[in-house]
C-alpha cells in the first residue's frame, strides 16, 4: 500500500480518499433523509387530531440538557481528531470515549423524554403530529445509538491495531458522522422544539 | 393450523396453485441439477461471493430478464382480460393484484437492474478503472436488490399480492382497504432493494469522480458514463425520500400510526407527494442512462463523434434539476389549486426542451454519418419516432387544464408506455445486443436480432396506439372490465394482439441467445463494432483486472484516436495489480435481509429481532475484518494477456 506522507494520515492512501468522498456522498443522502422527515413533520405539525399540541408537551429543561450534551460531544470528537493529527493516540482514545459517554447521556435523556411523552398521552398512535414528532426524533436517536456502537468498534480497533492509515481513516469518517448528527440536532432543536414552544 | 391460515393466499385461483407447483418444481430442479453436476462450489466461488463488477453486472442482467418475463406475464394476463368486453377470465381482485405487480416489477425490478447491469459492467471499463470504488458494497447492493425482488415475487404464493397499485396510494393501501399482507410485501421489497440502489448511487459517483484513467477530465468522459453520473446523483437525492415514505407507510400498517390515515390528523396526500418526489426523478434515473446508451450506439454506427457533446451534458444536468420540480403533475386533479397546477405544468413542459436538444443532437450525429444498420442501431433509430409520440402526448398531459380530460384514462397508460418502452426498454435491448460481445465474446445473430427489433417496435405501436383512442373516448384505467356498448372492444382487441407480438419478440430474444450461443463465431476481435471508447480497448471476455496497463486518455473518442491517429493508449509496462478479495458476506447479509423483510411482513417479532441482530453482527464483522485484497503478479498478467489476445 502506497502511503502519501505529505497528507494527513486519514487521507494518506488512495482508498482512504475514496472512502472519505464516498462518505460525504452518503451524508448527502442522509441530508435528504432528514429533510424529508422535516418536510413530513412541518406538514403534520398542526394536524394534532384529538391529541396534544407541541406547546402542551414540550419541556425545555431536558431538551436544553440534551442539546448541551450533544454539542459538547461534537466538540470532544473534534478534539479527538485533533489529537489524531498530532499523533497522540492515547488522547484520541480518551476523547473518543468521552464522546461516546456523552452520546449515552444524550440517549438516556431522550429515552426519558419519550417515556414522558407516552406517559402524558402523546404516544406514537395518538395523532399524525405525535407520530411525525416521535418518528423524526426517533430516527435521529437511532442514528446516535448506531453511532455509539460504531464508536466502540473504532476505539477497540485503535487499541488493538494502533494508529494506522486505516484506523485513522475510520476514525475520521466516524467523526464526520458524529458532527452530522449534531447538525441535524441543531435543526431539531430550533425548528421542532423552539418553534413548537412559541 | 394457525400458521397455514397466516401464510395462505387470501384470494386463491387455479393459476396461483399452478404457479406454486411450478415454483416448487423449479426450485427442486435447480437444487438437483446443481448437486448432480457438482456445481455448488463453482456457483459459490465464481458468482455468489464475487465482488467483480463485471460478474455483478451480468447477474443484474439475468435478474432483469427474468423479471421482464414475470412482468410480461402479468401484462399478457391484463391485455387478455380486457381483450373482449365483459370477460370473466380474471375477477376484480386479481386484476388489481396483477396491475400492481406489473407496475412494481417492471419499474423497480426490471428497468432498474437493467440499467444497473450496464452501469456496473460498462462504467468502470469506460473510465479505465479496475473496479468500482467499493467492490464489496457493490456486491451487497446487488444482493439487496435481488432479495427485495424475491420478496415481492413470493407474495403471490405466500400471504397475498399487493393490490393497491404500484403507487400504493393511501388510504387505499392502509389496513382498512388492503387487508392482506400484500402491501407489507410491497413496502419491504421496495425498502430493501431501495437501500441497495442508494448504495450503488454512492458507489458509482465515487467511482466516476475518483477512479478515471489519467487524462480523462470530466468533459472527456464517454456519454454513457456522464449519464450514469447524473442518474446516480439523482438516485442519492431521490431514494432517501422513498425510504422515509416507506417507513411511514410501514408504521401506519404495522403499528397503527396516523401518518396517512384520514383520521387523527393523518394526511393521505403526504404519501402522494413523497411518493412522486421520489417517483418522478426515478423516471429520469431510468431514462438518462438509456439515453447514454443511445449516444454511444448512434455515434459508433454513424462513424462520427457525438454531435453537441457539451449540450448533451448540459441538457442532462438541466433534466436532472427539473426532474425534482415536476412531481405534482402526477396528481393535477387531486385538488391543489390553479396556481400550484400552473407552476408544475410549466416546469413539466420545460423538460421537453432539453429532451428535444438531445433528440436533435442524435439526428445531427446521424446526418452525414456513415450509417451502418446493426441490431443495436436499428433499436436506436426506431426509438426516435416512437419516443417522440410518447413525448408529445406527455406535453399534452402536462397541460394541467387539459389533464382533467385525460387523467386516469388509458390515454395516460398509452403515454407512459410509449415513453418507457422505446426510452428505456429499447435502449436496454440495444445495449444488450451492443455489449453482448464484450460480455460473452460472441455476437448475437444479426438476422434474428433485426427481426426482433422490428417485431418489438411494431408491436409496441400496435399495443399502445389504440389506448390513446380508447382513452380519449373515456376508457378508465385499472378497470377490470367494461360493457360492450362502450365500443372499447375493438381497441382493446388490437392492444391484445400487440401484446402477443411483444411476447413473441421477447421470446425471440431468448431464442437468439440460445441460437448464437450454439452457432455464433467465437473468433471476433475485442472491438467488433469498430467502436470509439475505452471499453472496447480491452479483450473480450474482459480479464478480471480490466486493463493490464492503465490507459492514457486524451480525448472523448480515445480508442478511435488510438486506432486511426496513432495515439498510444497503453504506455508503460506491466506491474503487479491490486484486486479485492471475494467475500460471501454480501450474499449472506442479503439473505438475512430477506428473512428480516419476511418477518416484518407477517409481524413475526422474534425472527424480526433476531434478523436485525444478525444484520448488525455482519456489519460489526465487516468493521473488524482485515482484508487487504490480493495482487496479480506480472507473470500471471502476461499469461492472461497472451492467451486473450492470441499473440
Amino acid at each position: 500500500m502506497k502511503i502519501n506522507h505529505s497528507l494527513p494520515l486519514e487521507y494518506g492512501t488512495h482508498q482512504n480518499q475514496i472512502n472519505i468522498l464516498g462518505f460525504w456522498i452518503f451524508l448527502g443522502a442522509e441530508i435528504m433523509l432528514f429533510a424529508t422527515l422535516f418536510a413530513g413533520y412541518f406538514t403534520l405539525v398542526n394536524r394534532t387530531g384529538n391529541g396534544p399540541t407541541g406547546t402542551e408537551i414540550f419541556d425545555i429543561t431536558p431538551v436544553l440538557l440534551e442539546t448541551m450534551i450533544l454539542l459538547t460531544s461534537s466538540f470532544t470528537i473534534g478534539l479527538g481528531i485533533h489529537a489524531m493529527r498530532l499523533g497522540s493516540q492515547k488522547a484520541m482514545q480518551v476523547f473518543f470515549a468521552i464522546t461516546l459517554l456523552l452520546g449515552l447521556g444524550f440517549l438516556s435523556l431522550e429515552v426519558y423524554e419519550f417515556i414522558h411523552y407516552v406517559h402524558i398521552g402523546a404516544g406514537l398512535q395518538t395523532s399524525a403530529f405525535t407520530a411525525a414528532l416521535l418518528n423524526t426524533l426517533g430516527t435521529h436517536g437511532a442514528h446516535v445509538t448506531f453511532g455509539v456502537f460504531w464508536g466502540l468498534f473504532i476505539i477497540f480497533q485503535l487499541k488493538t491495531r494502533g494508529l494506522t492509515p486505516e484506523t485513522a481513516n475510520k476514525s475520521f469518517i466516524f467523526s464526520l458522522y458524529w458532527h452530522f448528527l449534531d447538525v441535524v440536532w441543531i435543526f431539531i432543536f430550533s425548528f421542532i422544539y423552539l418553534k413548537g414552544m412559541i | 393450523m394457525d400458521i397455514f391460515e397466516r401464510f395462505a393466499v387470501p384470494h386463491p385461483s387455479p393459476a396461483i396453485y399452478v404457479s406454486m407447483v411450478a415454483i416448487g418444481l423449479t426450485v427442486i430442479a435447480i437444487i438437483a441439477g446443481l448437486t448432480y453436476f457438482k456445481k455448488w462450489g463453482y456457483l459459490w466461488r465464481e458468482w455468489l461471493s464475487t465482488v467483480d463488477h463485471k460478474r455483478i453486472g451480468i447477474m443484474y442482467l439475468i435478474s432483469a430478464l427474468l423479471m421482464l418475463f414475470r412482468g410480461g406475464a402479468d401484462a399478457i394476463m391484463m391485455r387478455a382480460q380486457l381483450a373482449i368486453p365483459e370477460n370473466k377470465m380474471l375477477d376484480a381482485q386479481h386484476y388489481n393484484e396483477i396491475f400492481t405487480t406489473h407496475g412494481t416489477v417492471m419499474i423497480i425490478f426490471m428497468a432498474m437492474p437493467f440499467i444497473m447491469a450496464f452501469m456496473n459492467y460498462i462504467v468502470p471499463l469506460q473510465i479505465g478503472a479496475r473496479d468500482v470504488a467499493f467492490p464489496r458494497l457493490n456486491a451487497l447492493s446487488f444482493w439487496l436488490f435481488f432479495m427485495g425482488a424475491m420478496l415481492l415475487n413470493i407474495s403471490f404464493v405466500i400471504g397475498g399480492s399487493p393490490d393497491a397499485g404500484w403507487t400504493s396510494y393511501f388510504p387505499l393501501a392502509n389496513n382498512e382497504f388492503s387487508e392482506s399482507v400484500g402491501t407489507n410485501y410491497y413496502m419491504f421489497a421496495l425498502q430493501i432493494s431501495g437501500m441497495g440502489t442508494l448504495m450503488t448511487g454512492i458507489n458509482m459517483i465515487t467511482t466516476i469522480l475518483k477512479m478515471r484513467a489519467p487524462g480523462m477530465t470530466l468533459m472527456k468522459m464517454p456519454m454513457f458514463t456522464w449519464s450514469s453520473l447524473v442518474a446516480n446523483i439523482i438516485i442519492v437525492f431521490a431514494f432517501p425520500v422513498l425510504t422515509v415514505a416507506l417507513i411511514m407507510g410501514t408504521m401506519d400498517r404495522l403499528f397503527a400510526t396516523n401518518f396517512f390515515t384520514s383520521t387523527n390528523g393523518g394526511m393521505d396526500m403526504l404519501w402522494a407527494n413523497f411518493f412522486w418526489v421520489w417517483g418522478h426523478p426515478e423516471v429520469y434515473i431510468l431514462v438518462l442512462p438509456a439515453f447514454g446508451i443511445y449516444s454511444e450506439i448512434i455515434s459508433t454506427f454513424s462513424g462520427r463523434n457525438l454531435y453537441g457533446y457539451k449540450s448533451m451534458v448540459g441538457s442532462m444536468v438541466i433534466i436532472s434539476l427539473l426532474s425534482f420540480l415536476v412531481w405534482t403533475h402526477h396528481f393535477f386533479t387531486m385538488g391543489q389549486g390553479a396556481l400550484t397546477n400552473s407552476i408544475f405544468s410549466i416546469t413539466t413542459m420545460a423538460i421537453a426542451v432539453p429532451t428535444g436538444v438531445k433528440i436533435f443532437n442524435w439526428l445531427f450525429t446521424l446526418w452525414k454519418g456513415k450509417i451502418i444498420i446493426t441490431t443495436p442501431m436499428l433499436y436506436s433509430l426506431l426509438f426516435i419516432p416512437i419516443f417522440t409520440i410518447g413525448g408529445v402526448t406527455g406535453v399534452m398531459l402536462g397541460m394541467s387544464a387539459a389533464d382533467y380530460q385525460y387523467h386516469n384514462t388509458m390515454f395516460l397508460v398509452a403515454h407512459f408506455h410509449m415513453v418507457i418502452i422505446p426510452g428505456v426498454v429499447f435502449a436496454m435491448l440495444a445495449g444488450f445486443h451492443y455489449y453482448w460481445p464484450k460480455m460473452f465474446g460472441f455476437i448475437l445473430n444479426e438476422k434474428i436480432g433485426k427481426w426482433t427489433a422490428w417485431i418489438i417496435s411494431m408491436s409496441t405501436l400496435l399495443a399502445f396506439m389504440p389506448m390513446f383512442f380508447s382513452g380519449l373516448d373515456g376508457q378508465a384505467r385499472r378497470m377490470y372490465t367494461y360493457s360492450e356498448s362502450t365500443g372499447y372492444g375493438i381497441w382493446n382487441m388490437l392492444s391484445f394482439i400487440g401484446a402477443i407480438g411483444l411476447a413473441i419478440g421477447f421470446i425471440l430474444i431468448v431464442y437468439n441467445v440460445y441460437y448464437s450461443t450454439r452457432y455464433a463465431s467465437r473468433d471476433i476481435s475485442s472491438d467488433p463494432w469498430d467502436a470509439r471508447s475505452l471499453e472496447w480497448a480491452t479483450p473480450s471476455p474482459v480479464p478480471e483486472y480490466n486493463f493490464a496497463i492503465v490507459p492514457n486518455v486524451k480525448s472523448v473518442d480515445v480508442l478511435w484516436e488510438a486506432k486511426y491517429n496513432n495515439h498510444i493508449l497503453f504506455p508503460g509496462k506491466y506491474e503487479n495489480i491490486h484486486m479485492p478479495n471475494n467475500s460471501g458476506i454480501p450474499f449472506i447479509l442479503g439473505c438475512i435481509f430477506f428473512a428480516w423483510g419476511f418477518s416484518f411482513v407477517f409481524g413475526m417479532w422474534i425472527p424480526a429481532i433476531s434478523t436485525t441482530i444478525g444484520i448488525f453482527v455482519c456489519m460489526g464483522h465487516r468493521s473488524l475484518e482485515k482484508d487487504h485484497g490480493h495482487y496479480i503478479s506480472v507473470k500471471e498478467i502476461e499469461e492472461t494477456e497472451t492467451k486473450l489476445r492470441g499473440a
